[in-house]
């Protein structure tokens, strides 16, 4: 009989069957008669569960977002940040529907059979190239971090705000990312002598672009087509973007339309007034890409609160720009003495790392702080140090230390120490 | 180890050094197509200080105030105040002290980015709208407004590249990178 069934109609027969059954084992249950004691089991466990769908959510009770900052409101609703909420995530991949955005003129929806790739300048052959095309090349895959170069600007403020440590420092994320070396096509297109800059661009309607030197893009300077194991989202650039692992995450241009080899920096509005590093004395740092070696305690964090004393995991994320974290120390009482945390993935260069100390937490005030070191030796600044060396008005480049104040009633604010 | 794994062991790195070799010599496909300079020149909008690129067309800050009212008042203020988007006038000598100001007169190094930015991303409704004399009038007015040039300067793909900005020296370039 079910063999000659429709397949829709065998699995509604099917589902009819199983609530039956449901209902006959909860009403004998209930009623007491077979059985001494009921067999255990939530609600959940007593009915049929939910079907399949094509494109999973996160559970109900699990609900996570980024963290808007909108400097003009509903004017440009799209110019500014989403930061990623690193409070609540965990190990070092950054899900894609919270990975931090930045975008100068919103996301371009974009066709990509319409769209395309140019290279030209200083090169032999000036080439155009279909994203059908880009999709041909032998890809690679690649774990990296990508950070805005303007992350924890929102710890400068006068007071340290009491926010959630993503909507500090959360324009910082971590992805699979997978494409091929920018290099192939450079090399197809053919390199002039002279050609020592590139300046790529994208094609939002802020057209944002960067210069980049030539030695990084023949270097390890990607060609993104997919992210996490899906083709790129509209934030983050499709169809097609540039990856610069390490630099500073506005260079790593979204919807990239354009390169051009040049023999200098074009000196674009995104690398001279804005992405300059300004100094006390009037004069400004410009072309400072590597990110600095950094880290923040994610767990526990602002706006958190111990439920109780005991045992405590502290946990956080860690990176730099200049390659692999060597060390990641942690300290509960304000760097007064510190003790190295477990890592995890420190064998990657410029990826997240996460850390993880054991704390017993004993009902008195803590001050958490993370410090994180290189391989190149870099050390994580303390924040005095770091304020000291810029303008009053600088926001780049923060890779300050992280301090978290925990409270004897458990609660933990964000404090400058 | 036994002899018979390292047989195999040597076979796998043999086979393994071939398929490396093999994959190596294997050139990527090349599946870029030919464009002539005519198809580029609508996207080669980039202009560097050295004004090559800049298109035929002028503007003078006379004109431009026409411009600016028009496009850009809304959002930067009157005379570039500011408010809510970025003040573009004002500032110059505040770098070095507690509370600078940092707009097109005070901060930015060179003209040119002034004309690339405003055709590539202005307004932030109409990119790439306005017309290259309507961009050299609108430069030159956030210029004068600035006092860095007349009100009645020709500004053109000859004159923009030479206006000398304020803080044309102050900035100080990390690239190479300088080791602490």
């Amino acid at each position: 009989m079910a063999r000659v069934l429709t397949k829709g109609k065998e699995m509604k027969e099917r589902r009819l069957f199983l609530r039956r059954s449901a209902a006959l084992v909860s009403g004998a249950a209930l009623a007491g008669h077979a059985h001494a004691d009921p067999l255990a089991g939530e609600p959940w466990e007593r009915v049929y569960g939910a079907g399949f769908t094509k494109y999973g959510q996160p559970a109900r009770h699990e609900q996570i977002g980024r963290h808007l900052g909108q400097p003009y409101g509903e004017l440009a609703p799209g110019s500014g940040a989403a930061l990623s909420p690193i409070e609540a995530l965990d190990g070092i991949i950054t899900p894609n529907p919270v990975h931090f955005i930045r975008s100068h003129s919103g996301t371009p929806e974009i066709d990509p059979k319409v769209h395309r790739l140019y290279i030209h300048g200083l090169v032999e052959r000036p080439l155009r190239f279909s994203i059908d095309a880009l999709l041909r090349y032998p890809r690679v895959t690649r774990v990296y971090f990508l950070e805005c170069s303007g992350n924890s600007s929102r710890a400068l403020t006068p007071k340290p705000a009491q926010v959630p440590a993503g909507a500090m420092h959360g324009n910082i994320s971590c992805a699979e990312w997978t494409g091929f070396p920018l290099r192939v096509l450079l090399e197809e297109a053919g390199v002039r002598p002279q050609a020592k800059w590139i300046l790529a661009e994208g094609a939002d309607g802020a057209h944002m672009s960067r210069s980049v030197p030539l030695e990084k893009a023949l270097d390890d300077a990607m060609i993104a087509l997919y992210q996490n194991g899906e083709r790129l989202r509209p934030e983050q650039g499709y169809p097609v973007r540039l990856l610069l692992p390490g630099w500073e995450g506005n260079m790593s241009v979204k919807w990239l339309r354009r390169i051009k080899l040049t023999d200098g920096p074009t000196h674009t509005k995104d690398e001279t007034s804005k992405y300059t590093d300004a100094l006390p004395d009037g004069r400004a740092l410009q072309f400072t890409y590597e990110m600095g070696v950094k880290s923040v305690i994610t767990r526990p964090s602002s706006t958190m609160k111990l439920a109780e004393r005991g045992f405590h995991e502290i946990s956080g994320i860690a990176w730099s720009g200049a390659g692999r974290v060597r060390r990641v120390e942690v300290s509960t009482d304000g760097g007064q003495t510190w003790a190295e945390a477990a890592l995890e993935g420190a064998e990657r260069t410029r990826a997240l790392v996460r850390f993880r100390s054991p704390w017993e937490w004993n009902g008195g005030t803590a001050l958490l702080q993370s410090r994180a070191t290189d391989e190149k030796g870099n050390v994580q600044p303390l924040r005095r140090d770091w304020v000291a060396r810029y303008a009053t008005d600088a926001r780049f480049h923060n890779n300050s230390i992280v301090s978290w104040g925990v409270e004897s009633d458990g609660s933990v604010k964000h404090v400058y120490a | 180890m036994s002899t018979r794994s390292r047989v195999v062991l040597c076979a796998a790195l043999a086979v393994a050094g071939c398929a490396t070799a093999q994959r190596a010599a294997t050139p990527p496909p090349r599946l870029g197509e030919p464009v002539s300079a005519a198809q580029l020149a609508g996207y080669d909008i980039s202009i560097p200080p050295s004004g090559e690129g800049l298109p035929p067309g002028s503007g003078t800050a006379r004109e431009g105030l026409k411009v600016y009212e028009q496009h850009c008042l809304a959002c930067h203020g009157a005379k570039g105040v500011g408010k809510p988007a970025d003040a573009l006038a004002g500032g110059i000598g505040s770098l070095a002290t507690k509370t600078p100001l940092r707009t097109v007169g005070s901060y930015w190094p060179y003209s040119t980015t002034l004309f690339d930015y405003v055709r590539r991303a202005m307004p932030l409704n109409n990119p790439l709208s306005l017309s290259d004399d309507e961009v050299y009038a609108v430069s030159a007015y956030v210029l004068f407004l600035n006092g860095i040039v007349s009100e009645d300067a020709v500004m053109n793909a000859k004159s923009l590249p030479q206006v000398k900005m304020p803080n044309r020296e102050g900035f100080i370039s990390d690239w190479p990178p300088r080791r602490n």
